[in-house]
């Protein structure tokens, strides 16, 4: 215990022989019990007064009263240490020593192995983690974390059946990647159930999905994605009852989630939903953006501010005080009323349906065929699914809404978020991101991220530039020019048909 | 017929008695029975089984030194001042001496602080005395049995040596007045000078509400291997190191401060609680003397304590196998503390994690307000009970006397 500053105090208050008064006695000591400086600091302010306050109490008290062995040599040691460093206490040197020698011990009782006094500090040779121990470190984490999960996490984890609308366009290897990753950290059993619209299976989507060592179902839908968003919720539709059909006829037990390839999905989510019973709804929020970038700034402030934006930007169940399903929250969309994009691509933004199929989840089991489990009050999903209705959002499957279970603490947790950013049809980007043959254009973009830019750059961007990092400039250009030869000539070169590569919203466009 | 089944019940029932150590699956949570070395008593209630008077002591002895000083009822020697206040409202008190089995002596002696609030122990010795000498005065029961039936609480760094700095008690001994009395005390060694056979040992004062109010919840996973936060090298008192802690703390730095396994800095975060809850092990060296309340928030906060202190004596060892729940490393092992921890079979320490989540274990660690079956103050009149009934040498035939009254250092004789 840390109770030797006290001694400063004792050894001015109290009554008896006075000591001899130090200059440096008169520091004061801030140290507290836990708050003393950090090891390798030698504060003076705290140190100095001490060493030679105790030095003296040392010689007054333990004189008369010590035993010959211990206290006089523990004393003369530290006697000999206080004259030698004289004002500068230094950094506690780390005594290297394997052996454990004790300067002046006593020990503590008869028989005991403990011994009081100034011992070594043991330091073993190579002070640095073995690679073997941290490989057994991990695993004993790994095996802790794991009963940690079985404990306090789900019981009787079921498998999870997600199902994506997608086609082959700009945006698609983005946003599927993303979900990849999310759907690889799962923690459960998971088939992914993937439909691509365009009527073939294309090796674009293949491509992604082959890489990501996921247990899928590539199911082809006739028919390519429209260009307009209304018509694209719909078919998007009309590919997740494809997905369902597909669950039905190979009865597929799990629960199913639809997870659009553009929306982000936390982990959390994943876990929440596994206590669903029937039907599950989740709040989603609405990042309703435009890629525009002046209606952007505008609306900016509504995107970030959700907690003080009264219309927010989620859609899901409503709860009551008691936590019943009374209602459901949908994302506001008249702000937006002037500035709706009304195809992929369009300027204004674009916006979710009232419901998005995204917050729902069901259990597979309310699908299949001539299941006795299945409540009554959901539909005979049968008729639904053969005849090919049209469903805006699962609660069409349903008699009677009211059964739908709110999750994520009624709604009130948001796990996921729904998010629609896409270029222009017309967007081309090369075959699976691979440049192959290389690029016959190069076109300049419009602010240039290397610094040696060859100076055929147009008047207004040389006019920001300094003069010092025109030179700059001038210098490496003359350098990178021989090495980039050919592109800096084919920079010069403008060509009328350029082609674009990513998003019309991006600044790579042709002068 | 009938006889099978009744033999079979009999089975099965005797089966489900005997099997103390079983992992019970309790709601989610699975736990283990913790019993020590005198059986399964953690859970035991003392009511009934003992009797307690508390002797009046003007308040000069309590009241008034608390009064001049709060800071007593939060420091981690409030176990002294909390102990007081349970026996006076407790079942287990009597208000007639003659059918008591122990008597208690409510004297604060570690309530002297300096203005950083540590407890000087030099009037201390004076101030017991002067107790006792008040108590044997008063009335019969000391001299009936020189204090061999009764208790003093004397949470202080080395007990009832009442001395911080361990050269110089381990040179005063304990107290001779309390030669003969059971002593309750944080300081734990074995062999050591000041701590007596029969001693109880018990926990250091951890705020309970302070640590509740930190928890979180028990599906964060434990990422932290080793944790620890405190001090390595005492600069002020001990610049070059190797007194502090004999040296273990400054070699568990020099040795594993490059190792990432290991989370050990001498921060003061203001996340100290939550961290020890995402850790698997947490150190709790010895300091300038081996105990500690690191060990009272491993055992709150689930994380397996790594005890490197030799000899020591934990809390209530008669009642917690600490051996099962605990790891213990030597001093001299320390450079070698990483293999050590690495090598523990993970069945191991999932079982100590185990008996660690055990309610009652974590409750036998506290001093709560207002005091709560099975924590530390009915862990310690449960101590005092197992002592129970007293043998002969408790009482002293008439005109015997053991204690010499001028015995200890002359500063010691003068009146407080």
């Amino acid at each position: 215990m840390l109770i030797h500053e006290a001694i400063q105090q004792i050894s001015t208050a109290q009554p008896g022989p006075a000591p001899p008064t130090f200059p440096i006695l008169s520091i004061t000591v801030r140290g507290t019990l836990l708050k003393a400086p950090c090891e390798p600091c030698g504060q003076g302010n705290l140190v100095l007064g001490f060493r030679f306050s105790r030095l003296v109490f040392f010689l007054l008290f333990s004189n008369p009263t010590s035993s010959p062995s211990s206290g006089t040599t523990t004393v003369l040691a530290r006697s000999h240490a206080a004259v030698a460093f004289s004002l500068d206490p230094p950094p506690p040197p780390p005594v290297a020593a394997m052996t454990n020698h004790t300067v002046g011990g006593v020990v503590a009782g008869g028989g005991s192995r403990v011994v009081v006094g100034r011992h070594g500090i043991l330091i073993r040779p190579w002070p640095h983690p073995n690679p073997d121990e941290m490989m057994r470190a991990h695993r004993i984490l790994e095996r802790v974390q794991r009963e940690q999960r079985a404990q306090y996490g789900v019981r009787n984890p079921r498998s999870v059946i997600t199902v994506t609308p997608t086609y082959a366009r700009t945006f698609q290897a983005l946003h599927l990647t993303g979900l990849i990753h999310s759907l690889m950290l799962v923690p459960y059993d998971l088939t992914w159930v993937v439909v691509e619209a365009g009527g073939a299976v294309t090796g674009e989507t293949e491509a992604l999905l082959a890489g990501s060592g996921l247990r899928t179902l590539h199911i082809p839908f006739p028919g390519g994605m429209p260009v307009e968003w209304a018509e694209r919720h719909r078919t998007e539709a009309r590919m997740r009852l494809q997905a369902l059909r597909i669950i039905r006829e190979k009865r597929l037990d799990g629960i199913v989630v639809f997870t659009d390839d553009s929306n982000m999905h936390s982990m959390e989510f994943f876990d929440e939903i596994q206590s669903v019973k029937w039907v599950g709804a989740v709040s989603v929020g609405i990042l309703a953006h435009s890629g525009n970038a002046e209606s952007a700034a505008a609306q900016a402030g509504q995107n970030d501010a959700v907690k003080e934006n009264p219309t927010m930007p989620v859609q899901g169940p409503a709860c009551n005080s008691s936590g019943s399903l009374v209602g459901w929250h949908t994302f506001n969309t008249l702000p937006y009323a002037g500035n709706t994009a009304a195809y992929v691509g369009d300027r204004g933004t674009v916006m979710p349906m009232k419901l998005e199929w995204a917050g729902f989840v069901l259990n597979s089991r309310m699908l299949w065929k001539d299941n006795e489990e299945k409540p009554d009050w959901v539909h005979d999903v049968d008729s639904v699914i053969e005849n090919g209705e049209e469903l805006e959002n699962p609660l069409a499957l349903l008699k009677d809404a009211s059964f739908v279970e709110p999750l994520g603490n009624c709604g009130k947790k948001v796990m996921l978020w729904w998010l629609r950013m896409e270029a222009r049809a017309d967007s081309k980007f090369p075959s699976r991101w691979m440049i192959d043959p290389p690029l016959e254009v190069t076109v300049p973009a419009k602010r240039t991220p290397w610094p040696d830019a060859p100076p055929e750059l147009p008047a207004e961007k040389m006019a920001i530039i300094n003069d010092h990092e025109v030179r700059r400039h001038s210098k490496s250009g003359r350098i990178s020019r021989s090495r980039h030869s050919s592109r800096g000539r084919r920079k010069r070169e403008t060509r009328t048909d350029t082609q674009t590569i990513g998003a019309s919203q991006s600044n790579a466009q042709g002068k | 017929m009938g006889l099978d089944w009744w033999v079979s019940s009999l089975f099965l029932l005797s089966f489900v008695m005997l099997d103390i150590g079983a992992v019970e699956l309790d709601q989610n949570l699975q736990t283990e029975r913790i019993s020590g070395s005198a059986g399964d008593v953690l859970e035991d209630d003392p009511v009934g089984r003992l009797k307690v008077f508390v002797y009046e002591l003007p308040s000069k002895y309590n009241k008034k030194i608390l009064q001049k000083d709060p800071r007593c009822l939060t420091h981690m020697f409030a176990a002294e001042i909390f102990m007081h206040r349970f026996l006076l409202s407790s079942p287990v008190r009597t208000l007639n001496p003659e059918e008591a089995d122990w008597f208690y002596t409510p004297v604060y002696t570690t309530c002297d602080l300096t203005p950083n609030g540590l407890p000087l122990p030099f009037k201390s010795p004076r101030m017991m005395r002067s107790a006792i000498q008040l108590i044997s005065s008063n009335w019969p029961y000391w001299n009936r049995t020189e204090g061999a039936d009764h208790f003093f609480i004397v949470p202080h760094d080395f007990g009832a040596c009442f001395h911080y700095q361990e050269e110089k008690a381990i040179e005063r001994g304990i107290l001779h007045l309390l030669k003969r009395a059971t002593l309750v005390q944080t300081f734990g060694q074995r062999n050591h000078v000041c701590l007596k056979d029969g001693s109880i040992v018990i926990p250091p004062y951890a705020p309970p509400q302070k640590m509740q109010a930190h928890l979180i919840p028990p599906d964060t996973p434990r990422s932290i291997f080793v944790y620890f936060r405190g001090l390595f090298y005492d600069v002020g008192n001990d610049p070059e190191g190797g007194y502090y802690a004999r040296g273990a703390r400054a070699s568990v730095w020099e040795n594993f401060k490059d190792n990432p396994l290991f989370d050990i800095s001498t921060d003061h975060p203001t996340t100290y609680y939550e961290d020890m809850q995402r850790a698997v092990f947490c150190l709790c060296p010895l300091g300038w003397a081996p105990w500690s309340p690191r060990l009272v928030e491993g055992v709150i906060f689930g994380c397996i304590p790594v005890i490197i202190a030799d000899d020591i004596v934990l809390p209530f060892a008669d009642a917690i196998p600490w051996e099962d729940i605990g790891v213990f490393v030597d001093e001299k092992d320390v450079p070698n503390l990483d293999r050590i921890l690495t090598s523990i079979p993970p069945e191991d320490i999932l079982r100590k994690q185990r008996l660690l989540a055990n309610p009652s274990m974590k409750q036998a660690m506290l001093f709560p307000q207002p005091a709560q079956p099975g924590d530390a103050f009915h862990q310690i009149l449960n101590g005092l009970a197992r002592k129970l009934p007293h043998d002969k040498s408790t009482y002293l035939k008439p005109g015997e006397k053991i204690l010499n009254w001028t015995a200890g250092p002359v500063a010691d004789l003068k009146p407080w």
